[in-house]
């Protein structure tokens, strides 16, 4: 990509995290969002986490095809649970490059 | 320079991931509005606390809106004795901290070599740790597989990076409406 169009990225992510977080505060003063809509949003956060990640764990990305097993699977498994034991997101990031190194030096 | 500009962690880090995958603009573009919709309930949140201020307070205010200082200002302004000065204080303070880390990070990252010490994995670990952080119910657990699976059969069936908005939007609508027949049958 062209600088010019890293700008363009950046700007447009720029208004894409702005203008959310703007406009409820400058119009929404009193009101409140309806019941459904919060409950939808509070759940978008895990979803796009996971929707993210889940490809990258379960398939190839060179030719797209479902595989069980990859390295970056076995190794988010200990990962996951050092995450539920620590809950700290530095360590877990360490813990995971350190087995997903150690996993390609020998397996 | 894109700390400045876009001032979302979660939004940056899946930013750089869609790169990785070669998403086009509009793609990591409308990934961070999603992303960052959850802001829209925060800052309504606050808005009953900062009624009646001026505009051009609150649209310098309202950069500084992320769930950290969100957190923080929440909490104070509950407890009382705190005013929306502070509140800009703590935004914009945390937001400098922000851009000098990012400053270092680019500079030190300089001197990782590609590849070196597992560094393909930094962000799948810290994806991982970010969902373990959203886990806060059974619904969220049965939200993330669904999007799991969803992304899955998606991102091998249909080309292209329409996965990411499509499986969360998706799954999201899914365990709403779970979540609304589990609250009817009890």
């Amino acid at each position: 990509m062209r600088f010019s169009e890293y700008l363009l990225l950046f700007c447009g992510m720029g208004l894409a995290t702005y203008l959310p977080r703007a406009l409820p505060l400058l119009y929404l003063a009193h009101k409140r969002l309806p019941q459904w809509l919060i409950d939808w949003l509070s759940l978008i956060p895990v979803a796009i986490l996971s929707a993210l990640l889940a490809p990258s764990l379960f398939a190839d990305a060179a030719d797209r095809n479902f595989e069980l097993g990859r390295i970056e699977l076995l190794v988010a498994i200990p990962t996951l649970i050092f995450a539920l034991k620590t809950r700290s997101l530095g360590g877990t990031v360490l813990a995971g490059m350190l087995l997903f190194w150690l996993a390609g030096l020998y397996l | 320079m894109m700390s400045v500009l876009v001032f979302a962690g979660s939004a940056q880090f899946i930013c750089v991931a869609m790169l990785g995958a070669n998403a086009s603009i509009a793609a990591i573009v409308m990934t961070t509005f999603v992303v960052n919709l959850r802001h829209v309930l925060m800052s309504s949140a606050l808005a009953v606390y900062l009624s009646g201020v001026s505009r051009r307070f609150l649209a310098l205010y309202s950069y500084g809106v992320t769930d950290e200082s969100f957190a923080v200002n929440m909490t104070r302004f509950r407890a009382g004795g705190w005013d929306r000065w502070r509140a800009l204080i703590v935004n914009h303070l945390a937001n400098s901290v922000w851009i000098l880390a990012t400053v270092t990070g680019s500079l030190v990252g300089q001197f990782v070599p590609a590849g070196a010490f597992g560094i393909d994995y930094a962000l799948t670990g810290m994806f991982i740790c970010l969902l373990v952080f959203q886990l806060q119910g059974r619904i969220y657990i049965l939200t993330g597989l669904l999007a799991a699976s969803i992304s899955v059969t998606w991102y091998l069936l249909i080309p292209g990076d329409s996965y990411i908005v499509g499986a969360s939007m998706l799954a999201a609508t899914l365990g709403y409406f779970l979540k609304v027949r589990y609250r009817r049958s009890k």
